[in-house]
Protein backbone atom coordinates (compact mmCIF):
# COMPACT_ATOMS: atom_id res chain seq x y z
CA UNK A 1 0.00 0.00 0.00
CA UNK A 2 1.14 3.78 -0.86
CA UNK A 3 1.73 5.48 2.36
CA UNK A 4 -0.52 8.66 2.06
CA UNK A 5 1.28 12.09 3.48
CA UNK A 6 -0.93 14.67 4.56
CA UNK A 7 -0.10 17.93 2.42
CA UNK A 8 1.24 16.07 -0.28
CA UNK A 9 -1.07 13.77 -1.66
CA UNK A 10 -4.20 14.35 1.01
CA UNK A 11 -5.42 17.26 2.08
CA UNK A 12 -3.56 18.65 4.55
CA UNK A 13 -4.52 18.81 8.29
CA UNK A 14 -4.24 22.68 8.57
CA UNK A 15 -4.08 25.46 5.57
CA UNK A 16 -0.67 26.45 6.11
CA UNK A 17 0.55 24.02 3.96
CA UNK A 18 3.57 25.06 2.60
CA UNK A 19 3.59 22.30 0.08
CA UNK A 20 -0.04 22.41 -1.87
CA UNK A 21 -1.21 19.07 -2.40
CA UNK A 22 -1.55 17.91 -6.01
CA UNK A 23 -5.36 19.10 -7.14
CA UNK A 24 -5.18 18.64 -11.33
CA UNK A 25 -7.95 21.59 -11.26
CA UNK A 26 -6.07 23.78 -8.14
CA UNK A 27 -2.72 25.80 -8.76
CA UNK A 28 -1.04 22.76 -9.89
CA UNK A 29 -3.04 22.55 -12.66
CA UNK A 30 -2.33 22.78 -16.70
CA UNK A 31 -1.57 25.93 -17.81
CA UNK A 32 -5.19 27.55 -18.72
CA UNK A 33 -3.54 30.46 -20.42
CA UNK A 34 -1.35 28.61 -22.28
CA UNK A 35 -1.91 30.22 -25.38
CA UNK A 36 -1.30 34.05 -24.46
CA UNK A 37 1.68 32.76 -22.60
CA UNK A 38 3.41 31.43 -25.80
CA UNK A 39 2.00 34.43 -28.02
CA UNK A 40 3.14 36.60 -25.15
CA UNK A 41 6.65 35.74 -25.07
CA UNK A 42 7.75 36.01 -28.43
CA UNK A 43 10.06 39.54 -28.71
CA UNK A 44 8.12 42.88 -30.05
CA UNK A 45 9.99 42.73 -32.71
CA UNK A 46 8.16 39.38 -33.87
CA UNK A 47 5.31 40.65 -35.99
CA UNK A 48 7.97 42.95 -38.16
CA UNK A 49 9.90 39.70 -38.65
CA UNK A 50 7.06 37.96 -39.68
CA UNK A 51 5.68 40.30 -41.91
CA UNK A 52 9.33 41.12 -43.64
CA UNK A 53 9.95 37.07 -44.11
CA UNK A 54 6.51 36.58 -45.49
CA UNK A 55 7.12 39.66 -47.93
CA UNK A 56 10.55 38.92 -48.72
CA UNK A 57 10.39 35.30 -49.56
CA UNK A 58 8.60 36.08 -53.18
CA UNK A 59 11.41 38.64 -53.62
CA UNK A 60 13.96 35.74 -53.20
CA UNK A 61 11.99 33.46 -55.26
CA UNK A 62 11.89 36.40 -57.91
CA UNK A 63 15.12 35.42 -59.47
CA UNK A 64 14.04 31.77 -60.56
CA UNK A 65 10.28 32.34 -61.36
CA UNK A 66 8.80 35.34 -62.83
CA UNK A 67 5.68 34.36 -61.48
CA UNK A 68 6.28 35.21 -57.68
CA UNK A 69 6.63 38.71 -58.35
CA UNK A 70 3.03 38.46 -59.68
CA UNK A 71 2.06 37.01 -57.17
CA UNK A 72 3.17 39.67 -54.73
CA UNK A 73 1.56 42.27 -56.99
CA UNK A 74 -1.84 40.47 -56.93
CA UNK A 75 -1.33 40.43 -53.19
CA UNK A 76 -0.66 44.15 -52.79
CA UNK A 77 -3.88 44.98 -55.08
CA UNK A 78 -5.97 42.29 -53.19
CA UNK A 79 -5.01 43.82 -49.45
CA UNK A 80 -6.94 46.36 -48.55
CA UNK A 81 -10.24 44.09 -49.68
CA UNK A 82 -8.91 41.21 -47.84
CA UNK A 83 -8.91 43.54 -44.55
CA UNK A 84 -11.74 45.44 -45.25
CA UNK A 85 -14.76 43.05 -46.51
CA UNK A 86 -12.71 39.66 -44.90
CA UNK A 87 -10.78 40.06 -41.63
CA UNK A 88 -13.03 43.03 -40.25
CA UNK A 89 -15.64 40.32 -40.56
CA UNK A 90 -13.76 38.05 -38.88
CA UNK A 91 -13.64 40.91 -35.97
CA UNK A 92 -17.38 40.98 -36.14
CA UNK A 93 -18.23 37.58 -35.63
CA UNK A 94 -15.78 37.47 -33.08
CA UNK A 95 -17.06 40.37 -31.21
CA UNK A 96 -20.69 38.91 -31.45
CA UNK A 97 -19.88 35.65 -30.58
CA UNK A 98 -17.89 36.65 -27.23
CA UNK A 99 -20.88 38.97 -26.18
CA UNK A 100 -23.34 35.83 -26.37
CA UNK A 101 -20.53 33.36 -24.87
CA UNK A 102 -20.07 35.66 -22.12
CA UNK A 103 -23.75 36.31 -21.33
CA UNK A 104 -24.75 32.86 -21.24
CA UNK A 105 -21.02 31.59 -20.38
CA UNK A 106 -21.46 33.83 -16.69
CA UNK A 107 -25.11 32.55 -15.91
CA UNK A 108 -23.93 29.07 -16.71
CA UNK A 109 -20.96 29.57 -14.21
CA UNK A 110 -23.24 30.87 -11.51
CA UNK A 111 -25.30 28.04 -12.33
CA UNK A 112 -22.69 25.63 -11.17
CA UNK A 113 -22.35 26.68 -8.06
CA UNK A 114 -26.00 27.00 -7.59
CA UNK A 115 -27.05 25.43 -4.36
CA UNK A 116 -29.83 23.71 -6.18
CA UNK A 117 -28.25 20.29 -7.36
CA UNK A 118 -31.20 20.43 -10.65
CA UNK A 119 -29.05 23.57 -11.93
CA UNK A 120 -25.96 22.66 -10.40
CA UNK A 121 -25.90 19.18 -12.46
CA UNK A 122 -27.89 21.08 -15.31
CA UNK A 123 -24.92 24.21 -15.62
CA UNK A 124 -22.00 21.08 -15.69
CA UNK A 125 -23.48 19.43 -18.10
CA UNK A 126 -23.98 21.56 -20.33
CA UNK A 127 -20.79 23.38 -19.74
CA UNK A 128 -18.71 20.15 -19.94
CA UNK A 129 -20.83 19.26 -23.30
CA UNK A 130 -19.96 21.87 -25.32
CA UNK A 131 -16.29 22.80 -23.38
CA UNK A 132 -15.35 19.43 -24.82
CA UNK A 133 -16.78 18.89 -28.29
CA UNK A 134 -15.26 19.71 -31.57
CA UNK A 135 -16.11 23.20 -32.48
CA UNK A 136 -16.62 22.17 -36.06
CA UNK A 137 -19.21 19.74 -35.18
CA UNK A 138 -20.95 22.29 -33.21
CA UNK A 139 -20.95 25.01 -36.41
CA UNK A 140 -22.38 22.13 -38.69
CA UNK A 141 -25.02 21.48 -35.84
CA UNK A 142 -25.77 24.94 -36.05
CA UNK A 143 -25.72 26.16 -39.13
CA UNK A 144 -27.69 22.75 -39.87
CA UNK A 145 -30.21 22.67 -36.99
CA UNK A 146 -31.27 26.66 -37.45
CA UNK A 147 -33.85 27.48 -39.92
CA UNK A 148 -32.65 30.14 -42.73
CA UNK A 149 -35.59 32.54 -41.56
CA UNK A 150 -38.01 33.04 -38.54
CA UNK A 151 -41.14 33.74 -39.46
CA UNK A 152 -43.46 35.57 -36.85
CA UNK A 153 -46.75 36.04 -38.04
CA UNK A 154 -46.12 37.53 -41.46
CA UNK A 155 -42.77 39.20 -40.53
CA UNK A 156 -40.10 37.12 -42.00
CA UNK A 157 -36.38 37.71 -40.14
CA UNK A 158 -33.76 35.90 -42.56
CA UNK A 159 -31.10 34.17 -40.20
CA UNK A 160 -27.97 34.77 -42.02
CA UNK A 161 -25.23 31.91 -42.17
CA UNK A 162 -22.83 33.97 -40.00
CA UNK A 163 -25.15 34.54 -37.49
CA UNK A 164 -25.35 30.78 -37.48
CA UNK A 165 -22.18 30.86 -37.25
CA UNK A 166 -22.08 33.44 -34.42
CA UNK A 167 -23.90 31.27 -32.25
CA UNK A 168 -22.33 27.93 -33.57
CA UNK A 169 -18.92 29.75 -32.08
CA UNK A 170 -20.16 31.45 -29.28
CA UNK A 171 -21.32 27.80 -27.23
CA UNK A 172 -17.68 26.91 -26.47
CA UNK A 173 -16.71 29.65 -25.69
CA UNK A 174 -19.73 30.01 -23.36
CA UNK A 175 -18.84 26.90 -21.76
CA UNK A 176 -15.40 27.67 -21.19
CA UNK A 177 -16.44 31.01 -19.84
CA UNK A 178 -18.79 29.04 -17.45
CA UNK A 179 -15.64 27.26 -16.26
CA UNK A 180 -13.66 30.79 -15.77
CA UNK A 181 -16.36 31.91 -13.41
CA UNK A 182 -16.69 28.70 -11.49
CA UNK A 183 -13.11 28.49 -11.12
CA UNK A 184 -13.11 32.69 -10.22
CA UNK A 185 -15.49 32.07 -7.44
CA UNK A 186 -14.73 28.76 -6.05
CA UNK A 187 -10.83 30.70 -5.62
CA UNK A 188 -12.19 33.37 -3.24
CA UNK A 189 -11.69 31.12 0.33
CA UNK A 190 -14.43 29.67 2.13
CA UNK A 191 -13.89 32.31 4.99
CA UNK A 192 -15.14 35.07 2.80
CA UNK A 193 -17.98 33.22 2.33
CA UNK A 194 -18.64 32.15 6.08
CA UNK A 195 -17.85 36.32 7.24
CA UNK A 196 -20.49 37.38 5.00
CA UNK A 197 -23.06 34.81 6.30
CA UNK A 198 -21.99 35.51 9.78
CA UNK A 199 -22.95 39.27 9.09
CA UNK A 200 -26.63 37.76 7.64
CA UNK A 201 -25.90 38.35 3.91
CA UNK A 202 -28.16 36.46 2.14
CA UNK A 203 -26.10 33.92 -0.39
CA UNK A 204 -27.20 36.79 -3.49
CA UNK A 205 -26.13 39.41 -1.71
CA UNK A 206 -22.76 37.48 -0.49
CA UNK A 207 -22.42 36.54 -4.58
CA UNK A 208 -22.60 39.93 -5.68
CA UNK A 209 -21.36 41.79 -3.38
CA UNK A 210 -18.70 39.96 -1.56
CA UNK A 211 -17.40 37.09 -3.82
CA UNK A 212 -17.78 37.91 -7.61
CA UNK A 213 -16.35 41.91 -7.05
CA UNK A 214 -13.51 40.30 -5.59
CA UNK A 215 -12.26 37.92 -8.27
CA UNK A 216 -13.72 39.82 -11.41
CA UNK A 217 -10.09 40.94 -11.90
CA UNK A 218 -9.44 37.32 -12.14
CA UNK A 219 -11.15 36.48 -14.46
CA UNK A 220 -10.29 39.24 -17.15
CA UNK A 221 -6.97 37.30 -17.93
CA UNK A 222 -8.26 34.15 -18.99
CA UNK A 223 -11.31 35.41 -20.64
CA UNK A 224 -9.11 37.44 -23.05
CA UNK A 225 -7.01 34.23 -23.48
CA UNK A 226 -10.41 32.50 -24.50
CA UNK A 227 -11.52 35.75 -26.49
CA UNK A 228 -7.57 35.08 -29.03
CA UNK A 229 -8.56 31.35 -29.10
CA UNK A 230 -12.07 32.17 -30.61
CA UNK A 231 -10.75 35.28 -33.26
CA UNK A 232 -8.30 32.40 -34.38
CA UNK A 233 -11.15 29.93 -34.41
CA UNK A 234 -13.62 32.23 -36.72
CA UNK A 235 -11.63 31.09 -40.21
CA UNK A 236 -13.88 27.72 -39.35
CA UNK A 237 -17.05 29.47 -40.64
CA UNK A 238 -15.48 29.77 -44.27
CA UNK A 239 -16.46 26.19 -44.38
CA UNK A 240 -19.47 27.18 -43.78
CA UNK A 241 -19.74 29.37 -46.73
CA UNK A 242 -19.73 33.09 -44.31
CA UNK A 243 -17.68 35.57 -46.34
CA UNK A 244 -15.09 36.24 -43.94
CA UNK A 245 -11.11 36.60 -44.88
CA UNK A 246 -10.33 32.85 -45.57
CA UNK A 247 -12.94 32.67 -47.95
CA UNK A 248 -12.06 36.06 -49.59
CA UNK A 249 -8.63 35.05 -49.57
CA UNK A 250 -9.77 31.47 -51.83
CA UNK A 251 -12.08 33.62 -53.99
CA UNK A 252 -9.29 36.36 -54.72
CA UNK A 253 -7.02 33.59 -55.15
CA UNK A 254 -9.45 32.08 -57.77
CA UNK A 255 -9.85 35.56 -59.38
CA UNK A 256 -6.31 35.64 -59.86
CA UNK A 257 -6.43 32.25 -62.28
CA UNK A 258 -5.66 30.36 -59.71
CA UNK A 259 -1.82 30.20 -60.14
CA UNK A 260 0.17 28.05 -57.33
CA UNK A 261 2.63 30.79 -56.92
CA UNK A 262 -0.40 32.26 -54.73
CA UNK A 263 -1.33 30.31 -52.38
CA UNK A 264 1.96 30.92 -49.79
CA UNK A 265 1.59 34.67 -50.30
CA UNK A 266 -1.81 34.41 -49.91
CA UNK A 267 -2.25 32.30 -46.93
CA UNK A 268 0.82 33.52 -44.99
CA UNK A 269 -0.82 37.15 -45.38
CA UNK A 270 -3.96 35.36 -43.68
CA UNK A 271 -1.73 34.32 -40.66
CA UNK A 272 0.26 37.20 -40.42
CA UNK A 273 -3.14 39.36 -39.84
CA UNK A 274 -4.42 37.24 -37.04
CA UNK A 275 -1.00 37.06 -35.25
CA UNK A 276 -0.49 41.17 -35.51
CA UNK A 277 -4.38 41.18 -34.15
CA UNK A 278 -3.98 38.07 -31.29
CA UNK A 279 -0.55 39.21 -30.38
CA UNK A 280 -1.33 42.57 -28.86
CA UNK A 281 -4.18 40.70 -26.84
CA UNK A 282 -1.87 37.97 -26.04
CA UNK A 283 0.79 40.58 -24.25
CA UNK A 284 -2.19 42.72 -22.31
CA UNK A 285 -3.55 39.28 -21.05
CA UNK A 286 -0.20 38.03 -19.56
CA UNK A 287 0.54 41.77 -18.24
CA UNK A 288 -2.65 42.09 -16.48
CA UNK A 289 -2.12 38.39 -14.93
CA UNK A 290 1.06 39.68 -13.57
CA UNK A 291 -0.77 42.41 -12.05
CA UNK A 292 -3.80 41.00 -10.93
CA UNK A 293 -1.66 38.12 -9.62
CA UNK A 294 -0.17 40.12 -6.59
CA UNK A 295 -3.03 41.29 -5.30
CA UNK A 296 -4.70 37.61 -3.60
CA UNK B 1 -42.21 31.01 17.48
CA UNK B 2 -40.40 30.40 21.17
CA UNK B 3 -38.39 33.53 20.76
CA UNK B 4 -41.00 35.68 22.19
CA UNK B 5 -41.22 33.78 25.27
CA UNK B 6 -37.68 34.46 25.78
CA UNK B 7 -37.24 36.72 28.86
CA UNK B 8 -33.84 38.43 30.00
CA UNK B 9 -33.60 36.23 33.36
CA UNK B 10 -32.98 33.24 30.97
CA UNK B 11 -30.12 32.34 29.60
CA UNK B 12 -29.15 33.93 26.31
CA UNK B 13 -27.50 30.93 24.68
CA UNK B 14 -28.15 27.96 25.74
CA UNK B 15 -27.08 24.15 24.62
CA UNK B 16 -27.61 21.31 25.48
CA UNK B 17 -26.42 17.86 24.75
CA UNK B 18 -24.64 18.87 21.40
CA UNK B 19 -23.63 16.17 19.05
CA UNK B 20 -21.92 17.43 16.03
CA UNK B 21 -20.16 14.83 13.76
CA UNK B 22 -18.10 16.01 10.43
CA UNK B 23 -18.64 12.32 8.60
CA UNK B 24 -17.51 9.90 10.65
CA UNK B 25 -15.24 11.69 13.20
CA UNK B 26 -17.36 13.09 16.40
CA UNK B 27 -16.63 16.50 17.02
CA UNK B 28 -19.12 17.12 19.57
CA UNK B 29 -19.80 14.28 22.38
CA UNK B 30 -22.86 16.21 24.33
CA UNK B 31 -21.95 19.77 24.91
CA UNK B 32 -23.72 21.72 27.16
CA UNK B 33 -23.65 25.47 28.67
CA UNK B 34 -25.63 28.54 29.61
CA UNK B 35 -24.56 31.82 28.95
CA UNK B 36 -26.74 34.29 31.22
CA UNK B 37 -26.99 37.78 29.45
CA UNK B 38 -24.13 40.23 30.18
CA UNK B 39 -21.40 37.17 30.73
CA UNK B 40 -18.26 36.89 29.36
CA UNK B 41 -17.23 32.69 28.72
CA UNK B 42 -14.57 31.63 28.05
CA UNK B 43 -13.88 27.91 26.33
CA UNK B 44 -10.59 26.77 26.63
CA UNK B 45 -8.91 23.64 25.72
CA UNK B 46 -6.23 21.69 23.26
CA UNK B 47 -6.48 21.92 20.14
CA UNK B 48 -8.94 19.69 18.01
CA UNK B 49 -11.16 19.20 20.98
CA UNK B 50 -14.21 21.05 19.34
CA UNK B 51 -14.23 24.21 21.12
CA UNK B 52 -14.33 26.35 17.58
CA UNK B 53 -16.53 23.48 16.48
CA UNK B 54 -19.20 24.50 19.49
CA UNK B 55 -19.16 28.19 18.73
CA UNK B 56 -19.76 28.19 14.98
CA UNK B 57 -22.61 26.15 15.91
CA UNK B 58 -24.12 29.03 17.93
CA UNK B 59 -24.36 30.72 14.98
CA UNK B 60 -25.41 28.57 12.61
CA UNK B 61 -22.11 28.05 10.24
CA UNK B 62 -21.94 24.39 11.27
CA UNK B 63 -25.40 22.46 11.47
CA UNK B 64 -25.89 19.87 14.87
CA UNK B 65 -26.51 16.60 14.36
CA UNK B 66 -28.57 16.32 17.84
CA UNK B 67 -29.07 18.14 20.90
CA UNK B 68 -30.57 21.68 21.07
CA UNK B 69 -28.62 25.53 20.82
CA UNK B 70 -30.81 28.18 21.42
CA UNK B 71 -30.30 31.88 21.36
CA UNK B 72 -32.67 34.05 23.40
CA UNK B 73 -35.38 31.29 22.77
CA UNK B 74 -35.08 30.95 19.07
CA UNK B 75 -33.67 26.64 18.07
CA UNK B 76 -30.71 27.33 16.26
CA UNK B 77 -31.19 23.51 14.87
CA UNK B 78 -34.70 23.88 13.92
CA UNK B 79 -34.88 23.34 9.93
CA UNK B 80 -37.13 25.98 9.53
CA UNK B 81 -34.68 28.38 11.54
CA UNK B 82 -34.44 32.05 9.37
CA UNK B 83 -30.61 32.14 10.01
CA UNK B 84 -31.03 35.43 8.87
CA UNK B 85 -32.55 36.36 12.09
CA UNK B 86 -30.41 34.70 13.93
CA UNK B 87 -27.27 36.00 12.50
CA UNK B 88 -28.49 39.37 13.22
CA UNK B 89 -28.49 38.63 17.12
CA UNK B 90 -25.08 37.15 16.60
CA UNK B 91 -21.80 39.23 15.86
CA UNK B 92 -19.06 36.26 15.10
CA UNK B 93 -15.09 37.25 14.88
CA UNK B 94 -13.00 35.18 13.39
CA UNK B 95 -9.03 33.87 13.60
CA UNK B 96 -8.09 35.34 10.25
CA UNK B 97 -10.18 38.26 10.75
CA UNK B 98 -11.85 37.82 7.32
CA UNK B 99 -12.45 41.31 6.45
CA UNK B 100 -13.85 42.05 2.67
CA UNK B 101 -10.10 43.16 1.01
CA UNK B 102 -12.08 45.08 -1.72
CA UNK B 103 -13.14 47.44 0.58
CA UNK B 104 -11.99 49.66 3.38
CA UNK B 105 -12.40 49.99 6.66
CA UNK B 106 -15.21 51.92 7.03
CA UNK B 107 -17.37 50.25 4.37
CA UNK B 108 -16.32 46.94 5.33
CA UNK B 109 -18.31 48.08 8.88
CA UNK B 110 -21.22 49.66 6.82
CA UNK B 111 -22.06 46.92 4.56
CA UNK B 112 -24.07 44.97 6.45
CA UNK B 113 -26.34 47.39 8.63
CA UNK B 114 -26.77 49.54 5.18
CA UNK B 115 -27.75 46.40 3.30
CA UNK B 116 -28.67 43.54 5.22
CA UNK B 117 -30.58 46.10 8.01
CA UNK B 118 -31.64 48.61 4.88
CA UNK B 119 -30.39 51.51 7.49
CA UNK B 120 -30.24 54.80 6.39
CA UNK B 121 -26.32 55.36 5.60
CA UNK B 122 -25.38 58.79 7.39
CA UNK B 123 -27.10 57.57 10.28
CA UNK B 124 -24.74 53.75 9.59
CA UNK B 125 -21.71 55.72 8.62
CA UNK B 126 -21.90 58.11 12.03
CA UNK B 127 -22.15 54.97 13.83
CA UNK B 128 -19.20 53.16 12.09
CA UNK B 129 -17.27 55.81 13.20
CA UNK B 130 -18.07 56.05 16.44
CA UNK B 131 -16.93 52.22 16.31
CA UNK B 132 -13.77 53.22 14.44
CA UNK B 133 -12.86 55.19 17.68
CA UNK B 134 -14.05 52.82 20.24
CA UNK B 135 -11.62 50.01 18.69
CA UNK B 136 -8.92 53.18 18.80
CA UNK B 137 -8.41 53.12 14.97
CA UNK B 138 -9.09 57.13 14.39
CA UNK B 139 -7.51 58.21 10.60
CA UNK B 140 -7.98 54.25 9.65
CA UNK B 141 -11.32 54.74 8.09
CA UNK B 142 -10.15 54.69 4.59
CA UNK B 143 -7.45 52.26 4.94
CA UNK B 144 -7.93 49.03 3.18
CA UNK B 145 -7.41 45.75 5.03
CA UNK B 146 -4.29 44.97 2.75
CA UNK B 147 -2.58 48.23 4.57
CA UNK B 148 -3.73 47.08 7.92
CA UNK B 149 -1.97 45.02 10.82
CA UNK B 150 -3.34 41.93 11.67
CA UNK B 151 -4.71 43.50 15.01
CA UNK B 152 -5.39 46.52 13.19
CA UNK B 153 -7.60 44.40 11.01
CA UNK B 154 -9.06 42.84 13.46
CA UNK B 155 -10.60 45.49 15.73
CA UNK B 156 -11.80 46.42 12.30
CA UNK B 157 -13.48 43.07 12.02
CA UNK B 158 -14.71 43.71 15.79
CA UNK B 159 -15.95 47.03 14.91
CA UNK B 160 -18.12 45.32 11.82
CA UNK B 161 -19.83 42.72 14.03
CA UNK B 162 -20.97 45.22 16.77
CA UNK B 163 -22.16 47.88 13.89
CA UNK B 164 -25.08 45.01 13.58
CA UNK B 165 -25.98 45.58 17.16
CA UNK B 166 -25.68 41.85 18.15
CA UNK B 167 -26.47 41.10 21.93
CA UNK B 168 -24.05 38.05 21.57
CA UNK B 169 -20.49 38.05 20.03
CA UNK B 170 -18.49 35.51 19.41
CA UNK B 171 -15.27 35.24 19.30
CA UNK B 172 -13.15 32.56 18.05
CA UNK B 173 -9.30 32.33 18.62
CA UNK B 174 -9.20 36.16 17.36
CA UNK B 175 -5.38 36.57 18.81
CA UNK B 176 -4.35 33.40 17.43
CA UNK B 177 -3.16 34.58 14.48
CA UNK B 178 -1.27 37.91 15.69
CA UNK B 179 2.15 39.21 17.53
CA UNK B 180 2.08 39.01 20.96
CA UNK B 181 2.48 42.67 20.87
CA UNK B 182 -0.76 43.73 19.10
CA UNK B 183 -2.36 40.94 20.93
CA UNK B 184 -2.82 43.45 23.66
CA UNK B 185 -4.60 46.13 21.85
CA UNK B 186 -7.62 43.22 20.60
CA UNK B 187 -7.85 41.67 23.98
CA UNK B 188 -8.24 45.48 25.50
CA UNK B 189 -11.46 45.92 23.26
CA UNK B 190 -12.81 42.64 23.82
CA UNK B 191 -12.78 43.55 27.73
CA UNK B 192 -14.08 47.34 27.20
CA UNK B 193 -16.96 45.28 25.29
CA UNK B 194 -17.15 42.75 28.03
CA UNK B 195 -17.33 45.25 30.62
CA UNK B 196 -19.73 47.23 28.88
CA UNK B 197 -21.98 43.78 29.52
CA UNK B 198 -21.61 42.59 26.03
CA UNK B 199 -22.58 38.87 26.07
CA UNK B 200 -19.39 37.48 24.78
CA UNK B 201 -18.20 33.90 24.15
CA UNK B 202 -14.76 33.80 23.65
CA UNK B 203 -12.39 30.37 22.44
CA UNK B 204 -9.09 31.37 23.30
CA UNK B 205 -5.61 30.13 24.76
CA UNK B 206 -5.06 33.56 26.94
CA UNK B 207 -5.34 32.07 30.46
CA UNK B 208 -4.44 35.91 31.76
CA UNK B 209 -6.90 37.50 29.95
CA UNK B 210 -9.22 34.58 30.40
CA UNK B 211 -8.63 34.30 34.15
CA UNK B 212 -9.54 38.60 34.45
CA UNK B 213 -12.22 38.88 32.45
CA UNK B 214 -14.32 35.69 32.76
CA UNK B 215 -17.67 35.25 34.62
CA UNK B 216 -16.80 31.17 33.68
CA UNK B 217 -14.56 29.20 31.79
CA UNK B 218 -15.71 25.87 30.31
CA UNK B 219 -12.52 23.59 29.66
CA UNK B 220 -13.41 20.92 26.87
CA UNK B 221 -10.92 17.74 25.82
CA UNK B 222 -12.15 15.78 22.99
CA UNK B 223 -15.86 16.85 22.46
CA UNK B 224 -17.27 17.32 25.92
CA UNK B 225 -16.98 20.06 28.36
CA UNK B 226 -14.83 18.34 31.56
CA UNK B 227 -15.13 21.40 33.90
CA UNK B 228 -16.49 24.61 34.02
CA UNK B 229 -16.60 27.27 36.90
CA UNK B 230 -15.65 30.60 37.66
CA UNK B 231 -11.38 31.67 37.37
CA UNK B 232 -11.11 32.07 40.68
CA UNK B 233 -11.95 28.50 41.50
CA UNK B 234 -11.06 27.31 37.95
CA UNK B 235 -7.55 28.07 38.17
CA UNK B 236 -6.60 27.52 41.74
CA UNK B 237 -8.76 24.21 42.24
CA UNK B 238 -9.14 22.35 39.13
CA UNK B 239 -10.62 19.05 39.61
CA UNK B 240 -10.72 16.98 36.57
CA UNK B 241 -6.77 15.29 36.11
CA UNK B 242 -7.03 16.36 32.40
CA UNK B 243 -7.93 20.04 33.44
CA UNK B 244 -4.56 19.78 35.97
CA UNK B 245 -2.77 18.85 33.07
CA UNK B 246 -3.55 20.86 30.17
CA UNK B 247 -3.49 23.97 32.80
CA UNK B 248 0.04 22.58 33.87
CA UNK B 249 1.29 23.07 30.70
CA UNK B 250 0.18 25.89 30.09
CA UNK B 251 0.21 28.07 32.89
Amino acid sequence: MIRRIPGLDTKAATDLAVLHPFDPNGSTAPDGLLVSRWMAKLPLWTPLALAALIFAWPMAALAQNFTYGDAFDTLLRWMPFLIKSGFLFNVLISFFAMLIGTLLGTALGLGQISLNPVVRWFAWAVTQTFRNSPWLVLLFIVLLAFPFEIVIGTVIIPVPDWMKAVVGLSLPVMANISEIVRGAVISVPTAQWEASESLAFSRTQTLWRIILPQCFKRMIPPWMNWYAILTMATPLCSLLGVEELLTLTRQAMEGADNHPELLVPFYSFALLIFFLYCYPIARLTIRLERRFMVKL
Amino acid sequence: MAESNWTPDQPMVSAKDVHKSFGSLEVLKGVSMDVMKGECVCVIGPSGSGKSTFIRCINGLNDIQSGSITVEGQEVNDPKLDKLSLRKKVGMVFQQYNLFPHKNAIENIMMAPVLVLKEDKDEVEARARELIRKVRLEGKEEAYPGELSGGQQQRVAIARSLAMRPDVMLFDEVTAALDPETVKEVLTTIRDLAEEGMTCILVTHEMGFAREVANQIYFTDRGVIVEHGPPATFFKEAKDPRTKEFLSQIL
